[in-house]
């Protein structure tokens, strides 16, 4: 591939691509998002292959292997195109029926969704409850990308929006879009991407940095792999962009080790951009220059922390530091670093094409755009799920969520994993929006939504969550390294039926502690899970708590005896 | 380790402090676990004190300092997991394996480990052998499971 030299021959390229394929052609999707993979979705690809193979190219069906669709619950995932028909529960005996779905046009009724009250079916994307109630403006490409082939992301539009960035608009008029257009960065924090841009941007110095950050160590949360995994394109695009606009030409991504096709994917759209002039030197004839590095966690969650994330990329123990001042102005090797989340990133592209007021026309007041959620627990239809910001909760857990498994009633929605909050089932029409579900005492950090049945206890819930946090922890400061460990112990004691008198009172003096004092993020929200659930659920842990009192005072009333 | 395997590996990296966590990356990978004498090498390739060496490869979950047995059985304990039943899946690898998790059987079959979360909530709770997925488990489909590796 020679390098492209303008924006004029990017456009040609595309031109190329697309009248090269016929847009009714059938093309045949198999998911190879993580969960598909992991219920053995490549035999559903290699038998498809075999098949299509043996029809030859006469036959006219294409065959691609692609990232998450969504609906992980009911993988392996299938979708014919163009006509979005939706092939679920896949097994390699179906290829034959599948491909001749895709010739002629015909159903396989038996691959299709079928509604467990009714028994009625939908075959298309667009009638199936998990998928009609969605708004995938970014994971939607998905179905239609092989993520190993930047042709198929040119052909989707790929990278007119750097070209349009670079070409048509000044770094300040990049930047001022993306405040326009309000993006809220997706990590967590929920912190206005276009004012942290510009703090980088102006922060004294001549080497600055941006960063992807695709460490996504939350349980729970799999949207960022499943966008990173099926369309690293768009969130590189996305990194380039905003490189530009904040005057940086080293980026660095850091992700997970512990997934080869993510790795793989990633590794591949980083030398098919630099082959193709959009990564490197002269980017696109237009004299930027940007190149990108990739760096790994190797399994601690504290890595996922801007300051700690930096440390590690210098090849540091992930420590975070204090933060009084910004990452933006001194980061990595002290020089201005622009962090944001995968999800952040892959929104870039679309503002800077379709223009703030588009972008800002979808959402909340103050929550722009759409959320990727992933939505696991005692849910029916778990998977990845994309709405607009200011959905209600109760729409993306029953309608398109499917409801509670084993037709259990619903008794709380969790929200941000072990540094996140639990509200209960009556609060289910709150809306997706960072500062309500916050106010709420569930904000959505990196949107891993949990679903909860009638049978869940929550003080067993809350002594996971701090068990868990405890072995991510660095153990660089006291009040998290201990704080946290004394709470679990609490918690330990009260779901083995050992609570004492006052340990309501002893968690929220530790919860005070450990969020006013704990040195990062890690530990100062990792009492916002118990703090929820002391504020919704505390019935619940009096009388877990009583069932330890009951034995301490027959203990005493035998003692004395 | 075979030092045919590691020199390519410090090679690459030598004189570079910044490297450190790709070298051990690379060696974990290869060789399934870090002997002290080969973490020795890698301190003295990157020109860093052992210790730095030592803080970096204690730190992270990836990396053993212990030999692993020839299966490496993963149970994911994320908290989608945890609520569909992990904890149980857990006790039943541990009475058919007869170790804990971080722990490996005296015949070097199983090393068991427990890990959060690879993001494959919807088909949990699950074990992982090899990197195969057995998914939707329940604890009396361990022993067949596991009976597949001998």
């Amino acid at each position: 591939m020679t390098r492209l030299r303008s924006a004029a021959e990017l456009e040609q390229l595309r031109s190329a691509i697309v009248s090269s394929r016929n847009p009714a052609r059938p093309c045949i999707a198999v998911c190879a998002g993580a969960a598909c993979h992991g219920q053995d979705s490549q035999l559903v690809a290699d038998a498809l292959r075999a098949e299509v193979d043996r029809l030859g190219p006469a036959a006219g069906v294409e065959l691609r292997v692609t990232g998450c669709h969504g609906y992980c619950a009911k993988g392996p995932n299938v979708v014919v195109n163009p006509a979005e028909l939706c092939y679920f529960e896949v097994k390699p005996e179906d290829a034959a029926d599948v491909v001749a779905s895709a010739r002629n046009g015909t159903v396989v009724e038996r691959l299709v969704y079928r509604d467990p009250v009714t028994g009625e079916a939908s075959a298309r994307m667009s009638e199936v409850p998990f998928y009609k109630h969605q708004t995938r403006l970014l994971i939607g490409d998905n179905t239609r990308i092989d993520p190993m082939r930047i042709d198929d992301y040119i052909a989707a539009g790929g990278y007119a929006a750097l070209a349009k960035a670079l070409f048509k608009m000044t770094p300040e008029q990049v930047v001022d879009e993306v405040k326009r257009a309000n993006l809220r960065g997706r990590g967590g924090g929920g912190f206005p991407a276009g004012q942290k841009w510009e703090t980088a941007k102006n922060a004294p110095g001549d080497e600055r940095y941006v960063i992807v950050n695709g460490h996504e160590g939350e349980p729970g949360a799999f949207m960022d792999r499943a966008i990173f995994t099926g369309n690293p394109h768009k969130v590189l695009e996305g990194l380039i962009i905003g490189a530009y606009a904040i005057g940086s030409h080293q980026g660095y991504i850091y992700t997970r080790h512990d997934s080869p096709q993510l790795i793989r994917h990633i590794e591949q759209a980083l030398a098919q951009a630099e082959a193709h002039g959009l990564l490197g030197q002269d980017i696109l004839g237009s004299g930027f220059d940007f190149r990108v590095e990739l760096h790994f966690d190797v399994g601690i969650f504290v890595s996922g922390e801007s300051s700690a994330l930096m440390r590690s990329i210098e090849g540091l123990p992930p420590e975070p530091r204090p933060k009084y001042i910004r990452t933006s102005v001194a980061g990595i090797r002290d020089k201005p670093s622009n962090l944001n989340n995968v999800e952040t990133w892959a929104n870039v592209p679309q503002i800077i094409e379709r223009g703030a007021e588009w972008y800002a026309g979808i959402g909340t007041e103050r929550s722009k755009g759409t959320k990727l959620v992933s939505l696991s627990g005692h849910v029916v239809a778990s998977g990845v799920v994309e709405v607009p910001m200011g959905t209600p909760l109760r729409t993306i857990v029953h309608d398109i969520g499917g409801g509670v498994a084993q037709g259990k009633a619903l008794k709380a929605v969790h929200f941000g994993g072990p540094m996140g909050g639990s509200i209960p089932a009556d609060l289910v029409d709150a809306r997706l929006d960072f500062d309500e579900l916050a106010k709420l005492g569930a904000p959505i950090g990196a949107g891993g939504l949990l679903v909860m049945d009638e049978d869940t206890d929550m003080v067993e819930v809350a002594r996971y969550f701090l068990e868990w946090l405890t072995n991510e922890s660095c153990g660089k400061c006291v009040p998290c390294r201990e704080g946290m460990w004394q709470t679990m112990r609490v918690l330990e004691n009260i779901t083995k039926g050992q609570g004492r008198r006052g340990d309501i009172e002893r968690l929220e003096d530790l919860n005070d502690v450990t969020s006013a004092a704990c040195l990062c993020a890690l530990g100062k929200t990792s009492a916002d899970p118990l703090k929820s659930m002391l504020r919704y659920f505390k019935p619940e842990y009096e009388a877990q708590i009583a069932r330890g009192e009951k034995r301490d005072d027959a203990a005493v009333g035998s003692a004395s005896r | 380790m075979d030092s045919a395997l590691l020199n390519p590996i410090l090679d690459q990296h030598r004189g570079k402090p910044g490297d450190l966590i790709h070298v051990l990356m690379a060696i974990q990978h290869q060789n399934h676990w870090l002997p002290r004498e080969v973490l020795l090498q890698v301190a003295e390739a990157l020109e860093i004190p052992f210790g730095r060496v030592m803080r970096i490869a204690t730190l992270y979950k990836t990396f053993s300092l212990t030999p692993k047995g020839r299966h490496e059985v993963q149970v994911c304990n994320g908290i989608s997991c945890h609520l569909r039943g992990a904890k149980e899946l857990m006790a039943a690898i541990e009475r058919a394996t007869g170790v804990k998790a971080g722990e490996t059987d005296a015949d070097w079959r199983f090393s068991v480990q427990s890990g959060a979360c690879l993001g494959t909530c919807s088909i949990g709770p699950e074990i992982i052998v090899d990197g195969t997925h057995h998914v939707r488990m329940t604890p009396d489909q361990v022993a067949g499971v596991l009976e597949q590796y001998p």
